[in-house]
């Protein structure tokens, strides 16, 4: 059930100007892919862009977040950015991991965004202990991790969760529940009947559930989690229901494999969380065609600029390849 | 602790009643729960927790009574902590922990409670392991370690726990990287570490008594690994024993050797030579590990083979006064 939010609470079109913004560079990303200038795996997150864009409005600047392989939007809506991201998909040298992680592993220091890396839930620790930090110096920032449903299948998922509720920890997990983990449903992973937040909340900490295509509710639970936790009431587990749209590594639809059926996606697609909610808006008049056509244009020309910034950088120089391994001293 | 308010210190039972051997005593009176703090038995989730402190600024030293526990971590130490500075391009925030690792030997620590990885933690680009033998090497390290910014893994072995030696005063560092030329000889190099330097010293008499110069080096560190000292002496004596607590295979004696043969081929008189634990698992009876580790008679027979020689090892093994699964006749277990 969607719970009636006023108008002056929630930021309605920064918060669809988000999700469009989120859509079009991935968009982008997949219809420029197969130039082959792009050479590293992407993770595409279309389909699921109201919890990106509502968690990162949600989220203070000066909080820190951590991700896995799917990280675009996050890092994004964290307040990453988009040229540094789109350059470092290039392996350019001006991409915010010079050209060191590609895709999978982005960084953003200025915008409280710590990193994100490609082995499922190895960042849940991470964002732990980020938390362990925060709340060891008595910093009112919180760490949000963002993870998928098969990180909760990870045993560090458990691990880190159980050890932030025993120090309540200012730690916001942040699942977004798009069922597949690459081409396995949950039905292969999970027991049926459960409710990855149900079981959650038997570890001892505040778990909610929403319906993730729902801009508006995922900004509110997210407020309110965030609040709870700086009143020092402990870590919260937040679990919203999304859907990916293309493949799980690539820029492709992917419902001719078979591992989902057609009418699944179709029923899915149907309640696209971006069309819908411009649709709301439009209808309730907190926007209008002229002002959608103003903010598309701005973003289409953010994104070609952040194509064009990447395409006319650099790459690094071979010898890169050779520094940065540790602090202090180059080479080993 | 003191230096650096920053520090933080976890793992299971550095609070508790035995407090790590010892190691940990009166760290929890001095600088209190919120910085020293016993743990769930999450060993993964706990590397991940101190690379996430460290992000933010802490420096994160974490303790296993066993280096076989630190397994459950690999994820985490491999893709995480040894990468982080690398993949993000020198863009993100400093990794500073240290792992200390306590290796068992004797009393039965069997298979899973006795074993020496550090050629595996080696092999990774981005940490840096460190094995000390002597009690100043053991704090100049240490304070070395938590104050470097990059992951380091410090790998402790019990049977010196209660070694005694002269402890330098205040902060006294030992430089990550650096060998250590621990005796000085003309004949042969003894290149070893941690536990098997002191065999080897132990060793030291009964070739001098042969008429054999033998000059050791300990490594200190195994990532960096101080090739220069090694390659220098070698050079100079013509002959390499490589000594490790290891089994043989791919081990840090194996870099060593390997190295030698490579860099300085023409100066060696005759083939380099590994000494290392069988390579087996390490068994837990008292009567299969009796001679299943080397000891300083077997360094000593090794080295002076290498020079065409015999010695007399009888004194080293009438001073034999424990059993040889134990480090001393105070030990009497449990563990």
């Amino acid at each position: 059930m969607t719970p009636t939010v006023s108008g002056q609470d929630v930021p309605r079109e920064a918060l669809l100007r988000s999700m469009k913004r989120l859509r079009r560079l991935e968009e982008a990303i997949a219809e420029r892919y197969p130039e082959g200038r792009m050479r590293c795996p992407v993770h595409l997150s279309i389909g699921q862009e109201a919890v990106s864009a509502a968690v990162g409005l949600a989220l203070h600047p000066e909080d820190l977040a951590v991700s896995g392989h799917r990280a675009h939007t996050h890092y994004l809506a964290k307040g990453g950015s988009m040229p540094r991201l789109v350059a470092e998909i290039y392996g350019k040298q001006s991409g915010c991991s010079r050209g060191k992680g590609g895709s999978m592993h982005l960084v953003d220091e200025a915008a409280g965004f710590k990193g994100s890396t490609a082995i499922v839930g190895g960042t849940i620790p991470v964002g732990t202990g980020l938390g362990l930090s925060l709340a060891t110096r008595g910093s009112p920032q919180v760490a949000c991790v963002f993870f998928g449903d098969a990180a909760v299948e990870e045993g560090v998922f458990f691990e880190s969760v159980n050890f932030a509720a025993i120090r309540r920890l200012p730690v916001l997990y942040l699942c977004e529940n798009n069922f597949y983990s690459v081409y396995s449903p949950l039905r292969v992973r999970q027991p049926e009947g459960r409710r990855i937040h149900e079981m959650v909340a038997g570890l001892g900490l505040s778990a909610a559930y929403g319906d993730g295509n729902d801009p508006e509710l995922v900004y509110q639970m997210t407020g309110d989690a965030l609040a709870s936790i700086r009143s020092g009431a402990g870590p919260v587990f937040l679990e919203f229901t999304t859907y990916r749209y293309r493949e799980h590594c690539g820029p492709n639809f992917d419902n001719d494999l078979g591992y989902r059926t057609e009418a699944e996606f179709l029923e899915r697609r149907s309640a696209d969380p971006v069309e819908t909610y411009e649709m709301r808006l439009l209808e309730s008049g907190v926007v209008t065609r002229e002002s959608l056509a103003t903010m598309d244009a701005a973003i289409a020309a953010e994104v070609a600029d952040a194509f064009a910034f990447a395409e006319a950088s650099p790459f690094p120089d071979r010898s890169e390849a050779f520094s940065d391994l540790y602090v202090g001293e180059d080479g080993a | 602790m003191e230096i650096d308010e920053r520090i933080l210190c976890f793992g299971l039972g550095v609070d508790d009643p035995k407090r790590i051997f010892g190691t940990t005593a009166g760290l929890v009176e001095r600088f209190g729960p919120r910085r020293v703090f016993d743990m769930p038995t999450s060993e993964a989730a706990m590397t991940g927790v101190a690379i996430g402190a460290s992000l933010d600024g802490a420096r994160c030293l974490m303790t296993h009574q066993r280096l076989d526990f630190f397994l459950l971590t690999l994820d985490q130490i491999v893709n995480n902590a040894a990468k982080w500075r690398y993949m993000f391009g020198g863009q993100a925030a400093p990794v500073r922990i240290v792992v200390r690792l306590i290796l068992g030997r004797g009393w039965g620590q069997g298979p899973t409670h006795s074993q020496n990885l550090q050629a595996w933690f080696a092999h990774i680009p981005g940490l840096k392991v460190v094995m000390p033998a002597s009690p100043a090497d053991a704090k100049g390290l240490l304070l070395s370690a938590l104050f470097d910014d990059n992951p380091v893994l410090f790998l402790e072995h019990r049977w010196l726990h209660q070694m005694q030696g002269e402890l330098p005063e205040g902060d006294h560092r030992v430089p990550i990287g650096k060998a250590a030329v621990v005796a000085e000889g003309s004949d042969l190099t003894i290149v070893t570490m941690s536990s098997m330097t002191v065999e080897t010293l132990h060793a030291l008499p009964a070739l001098q008594e042969a008429g054999i110069s033998a000059e050791v080096i300990d490594l200190r560190s195994i990532r960096p690994l101080d090739l220069d000292t090694v390659l220098a002496s070698v050079r100079k004596t013509g002959r390499l024993l490589a000594v490790d607590t290891a089994s043989p295979v791919c081990s840090v004696a194996s870099e060593i050797v390997a190295t030698a043969a490579c860099e300085c081929f023409d100066r060696l008189e005759g083939p380099p030579r590994r000494l290392a634990l069988p390579d087996f698992p390490v068994p837990t009876s008292p009567a299969l590990t009796d001679g299943f580790y080397p000891r300083a008679e077997q360094i000593a027979v090794a080295a002076a083979g290498m020079l065409g020689r015999t010695v007399d090892v009888a004194e080293i093994v009438a001073s034999r006064t424990s059993p040889h699964d134990v480090p001393g006749d105070w030990f009497k277990g449990p563990f």
